[in-house]
């Protein structure tokens, strides 16, 4: 039956993520952007707080009856994030527990390698130098040598990679069998060859820190790869194995999706505030184009992000109910990321001097909000997704 | 509507119902309105022998209660919402004429008076078609839909009415008209008109588009009705007239952007400039991949606001917003329908020149298509 309301336990986990945002994270907004690199510690009580709710991030444990409903851990997620993220997006990312990593143990990794990491903070790394949205391209070796892999290569665009206890780094076993070779890895942190060797300085999410990290002869346990060690001989197989690598991205769209949400749900809330005090108000009571200029685009993102909102949540329900969500995944970060950015530096000129000056935060929303057009795929790679999807072409033919 | 939300989880799976009835609908709109849609348009075949065929489907028929003749199916604003969109897959225009009736006893049946209900619901429940409709738009550049100038004014006899309403689907022909107009001293109230009173002239209108829909303006000079047809009592609640039409002129949006991408798929995939397909370009493909994520962003945004007016939840902001985003969205499709097909689109042999004219008319249309 259709509904496109929250339930009950999702609206509560939204309303008390919007309490914690307000609470517990706005308050050192401005200075861990202000500093940035410097660990945001009062975070740490947050992902305590939020720690039991992400500990179950695939849905519920208890098999459900088939044709029932799910409202799972996908909804959870990324109604957890909206208002977190509405809280502040690079204190969330800074926040022990929130990396990717983690999202890419649960959903690959055999019982034991949960067991010993899920629950660390475990930090994505996929991007190299000379390596980003081509993710089939990079050059970091693993190579077999005895109960060890050893690593050598360079990531960079590790998010909280220096503040991680662990890393899944992506490399190939053999660079000219292309994707079907690339395996992921799981490297404590402190591992021998493993190093970071700097801090990226950026626009927004100060307050995450954004690493570069070498592998230099960095020996790992051979029970460390996430998936299988076996290279596929066939099309079929190679297509299947690094597709398998790839549906991480299906689970973490979403909530880089609904991150975009709630930056954004914080600029219009902050913009329409501040207009209210100059008697602009929104009262959804007049054609848009009886409105006055201000009015009248304040309507339009406001339209624009409940778009965007409601493909979050269908990509999210169909995670839960297993339904295959690639393409609703990508369609709702593209239509969050770019939302998500237009309305973040609008409500910057909106609101003039204020938007512009650091005495409130919207010109930090805009610049926290631009990565997530960027990370977990540039906007233009999820309209090549969504593209090569609705036109049901190759990624040969739709290069 | 009794439901409350709060025991409910966001769900997107049709009913089993609903789903039968989208077949049906979909295979109508296919055999019946595609076929016809550019002969209704170009004027060679008449919307008003098309409009007897869509009596089969049952629209006015079954939200009408047992004891008057109907089927007295509980009214879904969310299973006629997916009606609405799927006729609209097959002609935006001619679905605007063939809802327009369903408008008129949903109004009824929402904010009409048991006398007024019983006169005239019965006459619905024949199996025939009868062309009943609302006319709310006025022709000036400013017009607001919560603040109609078309005045009425209570008298001996009843209530005397005064102005233009425009826009007015089946306007030409229909035998049951809902006038909007502001009733002096009290607010916006709704009339029913039957037949052609003295007063009143009807003048048939070309548009843009929206050709199968007989849009027709409707003059009111001084005309007298009797104080029966005041719409229920003289708390006419216009708001919720106005937003249960925007929701049904949101899905008339999306079934007919559907059409557009359903059709520029297959002819981008044909279409071959420099040796290959146009849609192994980028430039091409993103613009596709671009239609597909709006109209799927105004297919949630208009089931929230059907599924929120079902659950009996306050739904004005969610359709005020449903409609605008449907509306800029519709128009963004309806003019790359046009590009993607480049010289070919812009010529009438292929229907997107026709979507676009029609979808011009969804930021404009604001209370026809009450679901």
């Amino acid at each position: 039956m259709i509904n496109l309301e929250l339930s009950k336990k999702h609206q509560e986990t939204f309303e008390q993520t919007m309490m914690l945002a307000e609470h517990m994270m706005r308050p050192y907004s401005r200075k861990y952007d202000k500093e940035e690199h410097t660990y945001p510690k009062e975070m740490e009580e947050v992902a305590k707080l939020i720690g039991g709710a992400r500990s179950n991030p695939g849905g519920p444990k208890v098999p459900v009856p088939a044709g029932t409903v799910v409202n799972g851990g996908n909804m959870g997620a990324v109604t957890g994030l909206f208002g977190l993220c509405w809280g502040d997006v690079g204190l969330f990312l800074g926040m022990p527990g929130s990396g990717l990593g983690n999202a890419a143990i649960t959903a690959v990794g055999t019982p034991e390698q949960v067991e010993k990491y899920g629950s660390s903070y475990a930090a994505m790394c996929i991007t190299e130098p000379g390596t980003g949205s081509d993710s089939a391209n990079i050059s970091t070796t693993a190579v077999a040598d005895g109960d060890e892999w050893v690593l050598n290569g360079e990531k960079i665009y590790v998010t909280d990679g220096q503040r991680s206890d662990t890393l899944v780094v992506w490399a190939t076993l053999d660079k000219s069998l292309g994707k079907a070779a690339i395996k992921s890895f799981i490297v404590e942190k402190g591992t021998p060859g493993c190093e970071v060797i700097r801090l990226e300085h950026k626009l927004g999410i100060r307050a995450s820190d954004t690493a570069s990290i070498s592998f230099n002869d960095c020996r790992i346990p051979k029970a460390n790869i996430l998936g299988s060690p076996d290279i596929a001989t066939d099309a079929e197989g190679r297509k299947k194995a690094f597709g398998g690598v790839m549906q991480t991205f299906d689970n973490t769209r979403p909530p880089v999706a609904a991150m975009a949400i709630g930056v954004s749900r914080a600029a219009l809330d902050l913009s329409r505030a501040l207009l209210k005090e100059e008697g602009v108000e929104l009262k959804f009571d007049k054609k848009p184009a009886n409105l006055s200029a201000i009015e009248a685009e304040l309507c339009q993102m406001e339209a624009e992000w409940h778009g965007a909102r409601l493909l979050v949540l269908k990509a999210a329900w169909m995670a839960d109910n297993k339904m295959p969500n690639s393409m609703e995944a990508s369609m709702c970060k593209a239509k969050a990321g770019r939302v998500g950015n237009n309305i973040t530096l609008r409500c910057v000129a909106l609101c003039q001097s204020l938007g512009y000056s650091e005495q409130h935060l919207l010109e930090k929303f805009a610049r926290d909000s631009k990565i997530l057009d960027i990370f977990e795929g540039t906007q233009q790679i999820q309209q090549l997704i969504v593209a090569r999807r609705v036109l049901d072409k190759s990624s040969s033919e739709l290069k | 509507m009794t439901h409350t939300s709060q025991d409910l989880l966001f769900d997107l799976t049709l009913t089993d119902e609903q789903r039968m009835n989208r077949e049906s609908m979909q295979r109508f709109a296919a055999a019946e309105m595609r076929t016809l849609s550019k002969a209704v348009d170009a004027g060679t075949s008449p919307a008003r022998d098309f409009y007897p065929k869509t009596a089969e489907l049952g629209l006015t028929l079954l939200p009408i209660p047992e004891a008057l003749g109907g089927a007295g199916v509980e009214r879904s604003p969310i299973s006629n919402a997916l009606i609405f969109e799927d006729l609209a897959h097959g002609d935006m225009a001619m679905t605007l004429g063939s809802i327009t009736p369903m408008s008129f006893v949903n109004t009824l049946l929402d904010q009409g008076s048991d006398a007024q209900r019983e006169k005239y619901l019965p006459l619905f429940c024949s199996g025939d078609f009868k062309a009943a409709t609302t006319a709310l738009l006025e022709p000036r550049a400013t017009f607001e839909p919560t603040a109609p100038a078309t005045t009425a004014i209570a008298n001996a006899d009843g209530y005397r009415l005064c102005g233009s309403k425009c826009m007015v689907p089946l306007g030409s022909d229909a035998e049951l008209v809902l006038v909007i107009a502001q009733l002096r001293d009290k607010g916006p109230a709704a009339f029913i008109i039957e037949g052609t009173p003295p007063g009143m002239t009807r003048t048939a209108e070309a548009n843009m588009g929206l050709y199968g829909a007989e849009l027709a303006t409707l003059v009111l000079d001084n005309v007298q009705l009797p104080a029966g047809a005041l719409l229920g009592d003289d708390n006419f609640d216009l708001q919720r007239f106005i937003d249960l039409s925007r929701i049904g002129i949101c899905a008339l949006a999306v079934g007919t952007c559907q059409a557009v991408l359903d059709y520029v798929i297959p002819y981008c995939n044909e279409r071959v400039a420099f040796g290959e397909p146009i849609t192994n370009r980028q430039s091409v493909a993103f613009m596709i991949a671009d239609i597909a994520i709006e109209l799927e962003a105004m297919r949630l945004m208009t089931w929230r606001a059907a599924s929120r007016a079902e659950l009996g939840l306050d739904f004005h902001e969610h359709a005020y917003l449903a409609k605008l985003f449907c509306a800029e969205h519709a128009m963004k499709i309806g003019t790359d329908g046009v590009q993607l097909l480049g010289g070919h689109g812009f010529c009438r042999e292929h229907p997107v020149e026709l979507w676009y004219r029609n979808l011009r008319a969804i930021a404009i249309l604001e209370g026809v298509a009450s679901v």
